[in-house]
């Protein structure tokens, strides 16, 4: 049996992380036959939605404030099998299973997330969920690395691998480099590191150089461009990841070399993050507009066009 | 006020006139003044005896009154000063921290070594990682210990702050300063389980980061470690060592905190006893480990059943039974017959127990405490024919003790009168005590309150116990502890016996001076 690794996704908000990680993570599964764990880290508990094919009800902080405390949970309650292929049962397509579980967290404005995270993960470790079985443990983690919470995914022993879904879009690339940063902090003490971005394209002009010249600056590789597809999103509506909507399908074969190309990595770095500066001279270099430079800020349409 | 010359209590101070006075002349400025009805109050203080509102205080759930349970970081500041000159460390406020010493200091009546880094605003927004800094250099500095023990309150542990990176970020940036002392560090968020969670986690971070990993291990088959838990008697700690010795040397104490809180007068020492450092570095090496309290161990049976692949067994010496299943575990193990002078004990001890076997026979008690030493105490109780007929453990574990307890109570003649309390309170108790009394409590200082409000006499076994002197240097394991129990429990029976008895000839017929 080969080791347990355990990956983690990042990303900004609103990137397309969690169809990203599921799709890939589906990918791995249904054609490599992996067994993975997947542990929701957002609080909005979608990170499991298209393998169960419902939305996770059962969070672990859910079950844990109705119960009086976490102590007062079994594994069971939290950490639901897949459906359909994804079961452990379900031999027929693969060997491989997926087991999910969310984390969970409060309403938006209240609370504290990152603890639910923190709670989440002890509670799966102490209750023994990473069970020697597993390939893979991946860890969906919300938008930025904003508090000590949601770094308890890339703490000593937890996941060694990280990978930023980033898209071409300035603010996605702001992300990804932020991330870089919170990753740097805890490479320098542990086994943490950075394995790679995913593209998740928005089709923007030079979207390929672009976020090929990051992951070259900030050290690290595009693992992979994944182009847009409607395929994504009709199988989205059914709850489905597109590979086991349409295992054949273009789109589904770009998750498929993309979860080649993760199980096969080894490419791991600890990132160099770019300085502020930097980084808008990258973007400005292969952004939108050829020659652009320092001259350009603050500059208004109608100015350029005299 | 005060005069010099005959300086007296605050108790009788507060009686004198001008402070009578002063009370007197205050009470229209009180908020309550001419606002409450008395005979209201008078009424709802009876209704609250009622099974009325029993029931209703049973169906409780978001709030707790009068807990019988500390928080984790406590624990774990006992579980570090087991240790040869180590410093306890807390990763956050201050405040906190001198609550833990105050309630060490208050039960042991000995100071009690402990940092914190003193986390406030900014390190709640940037993190504790610069508090971490300075707080490990400066305590290192000023104390000069030999080992820091690093946990952490809860504000820490709600930003998640990562105590191993900290740790070894801290170390990194200490120019070498922090190179000879060893750090080991356990998160111990004050908000889950209590104090013996605390304990556990820091036991089993002491152990895990200070000793090498399995491939390194070089078995010592004749040695055998014993870990006391969460224990406040110190004279416990003495007598179990004193048990180990008498069946081999090679029995060493894992976390031994009795010198600790036990130092003459003279010149203040700030570290005292502990185990030696050398002896926690080859903890793996041992063939067995006995913990001696099974429910304050739970995390630290893992390591050391899974990790280091040791014979693990608990044991819980409170009592005859209990005492002799440790006392025969030790033999097994040793491979030695049980030495003559544990046998003379016992002996004395079974004597003793039958000599006070009638006035404890029959008896209803109500108790509360941490989890494992109620399991020994209830079981010590049913040896004495008494009828344990309140247990209440509010930091009961989830998962298995409330089994070992039926157990436990299943071997008194009354059982079915024997109720397990889990999770539950001092303010349920105070409900149980009205609707269902019992003839004795017994538990910490915090039963007073429950004695005043019910007259049922308190007996003081437990942790804390502020407002009594010395017990804690008296041991309540093996056979002498056992002698003291019964020494306690009993005298208190002949105490209520007296106290209802001393009217001549009325109720006292015969001279009561023998009993």
């Amino acid at each position: 049996m080969s080791e347990l690794r355990q990956i983690a996704f990042y990303g900004k908000g609103g990137i397309g992380k969690s169809t990203t990680s599921q799709n890939t993570l589906a990918a791995m599964c249904h054609y490599y036959g992996k067994k993975i764990l997947i542990v929701g880290c957002d609080p909005k508990a979608d990170s499991t939605r298209l393998i169960l094919h419902e939305k996770a009800q059962n969070t672990i902080m859910q079950l844990a404030s109705e119960a009086g405390s976490v102590e007062d949970l079994e594994l069971e309650d939290v950490c639901k099998p897949g459906a359909a292929e994804f079961n452990p049962d379900e031999n027929d397509i693969t060997d491989g299973y997926i087991m999910c579980t969310e984390s969970g967290g409060p309403e938006p404005g209240v609370g504290c997330a990152g603890r639910g995270v923190i709670t989440a993960i002890n509670f799966l470790e102490e209750e023994g969920a990473y069970d020697d079985d597993l390939d893979f443990v991946s860890y969906d983690v919300l938008g930025d690395v904003v508090c000590g919470g949601f770094a308890m995914p890339i703490r000593e022993g937890k996941a060694q691998e990280i990978y930023i879904v980033m898209s071409g879009e300035m603010m996605a690339m702001y992300a990804a480099n932020n991330i870089s940063k919170g990753i740097l902090k805890y490479a320098n003490t542990g086994g943490v590191r950075l394995a790679g971005l995913i593209c998740n394209a928005r089709m923007t002009d030079r979207e390929y150089d672009l976020a090929k010249q990051l992951a070259k600056a900030i050290g690290t590789q595009l693992i992979h461009f994944v182009p847009r597809s409607n395929h994504v999103q009709r199988a989205e509506l059914r709850r489905m990841t597109v590979v086991e909507f349409s295992p054949k399908s273009d789109q589904a074969l770009e998750y498929k070399e993309l979860a080649r190309k993760i199980i096969a990595n080894d490419l791991k770095v600890i990132p160099k993050p770019l300085e502020m500066d930097d980084l808008e001279a990258l973007l400005m270099e292969f952004g939108l507009e050829d020659g652009a430079d320092e001259a350009i800020v603050g500059q208004k349409e109608e100015d350029i066009a005299s | 006020m005060q005069v010099v010359e005959n300086i007296v209590d605050g108790q009788k101070l507060f009686l004198q006139k001008e402070y009578q006075d002063s009370f007197e002349k205050k009470k229209e400025f009180e908020s309550s003044y001419n606002s409450v009805n008395p005979q209201k109050v008078k009424e709802i203080t009876e209704w609250t005896k009622t099974w009325d509102y029993r029931e209703k205080n049973f169906k409780r759930e978001a709030l707790t009154v009068n807990p019988a349970k500390t928080c984790q970081p406590l624990g774990a500041i006992m579980a570090a000063l087991g240790f040869e000159k180590t410093m306890p460390y807390v990763h956050g406020s201050h405040g906190c921290v001198s609550y833990f010493r105050t309630y060490f200091t208050r039960h042991f009546k000995e100071p009690t070594p402990c940092v914190s880094d003193s986390m406030s605003e900014s390190a709640a927004v940037f993190g504790g990682l610069s508090n971490m800094k300075d707080g490990l250099r400066n305590c290192n500095a000023l104390y000069k210990p030999k080992m820091i023990a690093v946990s952490t309150t809860c504000m820490a542990e709600v930003i998640g702050d990562d105590l191993n990176a900290f740790v070894s970020g801290a170390k990194e940036s200490a120019e070498g300063e922090l190179d000879d002392v060893l750090i080991p560090y356990a998160h111990t968020p004050s908000f889950v389980g209590s104090h013996i969670t605390g304990y556990d986690n820091m036991m089993k971070a002491i152990l895990e980061q200070n000793n090498p990993t399995r491939s390194e291990k070089v078995e010592d088959a004749e040695r055998i470690n014993v870990i006391p838990g969460f224990e406040p008697y110190l004279g416990s700690l003495k007598e179990i060592k004193e048990i180990n010795a008498l069946f081999s040397d090679k029995i060493v104490m894992i976390g031994d905190h009795e010198e600790q809180w036990n130092t003459g007068a003279g010149e203040y020492q700030l570290y005292s006893g502990g185990t030696p450092l050398e002896i926690l570095k080859t903890a793996i090496n041992a063939s067995n480990t006995i913990s001696l309290q099974k429910y304050s161990t739970v995390q630290t049976a893992k390591l050391i059943k899974n990790k280091w692949k040791q014979g693990y067994t608990t044991c819980n010496p409170i009592g005859l039974n209990g005492t002799d299943a440790y006392v025969m575990k030790l033999s097994e193990l040793t491979g030695k017959e049980v030495p003559n002078e544990l046998t003379i004990q016992r002996g004395q001890l079974v004597d003793a127990m039958q000599d006070s076997y009638p006035y404890i026979h029959g008896k209803k008690f109500a108790l509360f405490g941490d989890p494992d030493f109620l399991l020994g105490l209830v079981s010590f109780i049913i040896e004495m024919g008494g009828i344990p007929a309140h247990i209440v453990c509010h930091n009961a574990p989830k998962k298995g003790w409330e089994a070992d307890m039926k157990e436990v109570v299943a071997k008194s003649s009354w059982s079915e009168e024997c109720q397990i309390w889990a999770n539950k309170d001092l303010w349920h108790l105070r409900s149980l005590l009205f609707t269902e009394p019992v003839d004795f409590l017994i538990g910490n200082v915090y039963g007073k309150e429950l004695y005043r409000d019910t007259g049922i006499p308190l007996i003081r076994i437990g942790f804390p116990i502020f407002d009594r002197h010395h017990l804690h240097r008296y041991s309540i394991s093996g056979y002498k502890g056992a002698l003291n129990l019964l020494t306690w429990i009993t005298n208190a029976v002949l105490d209520k016996l007296d106290e209802e008895t001393k009217e001549t000839a009325k109720t006292d017929f015969f001279f009561d001076s023998v009993r």
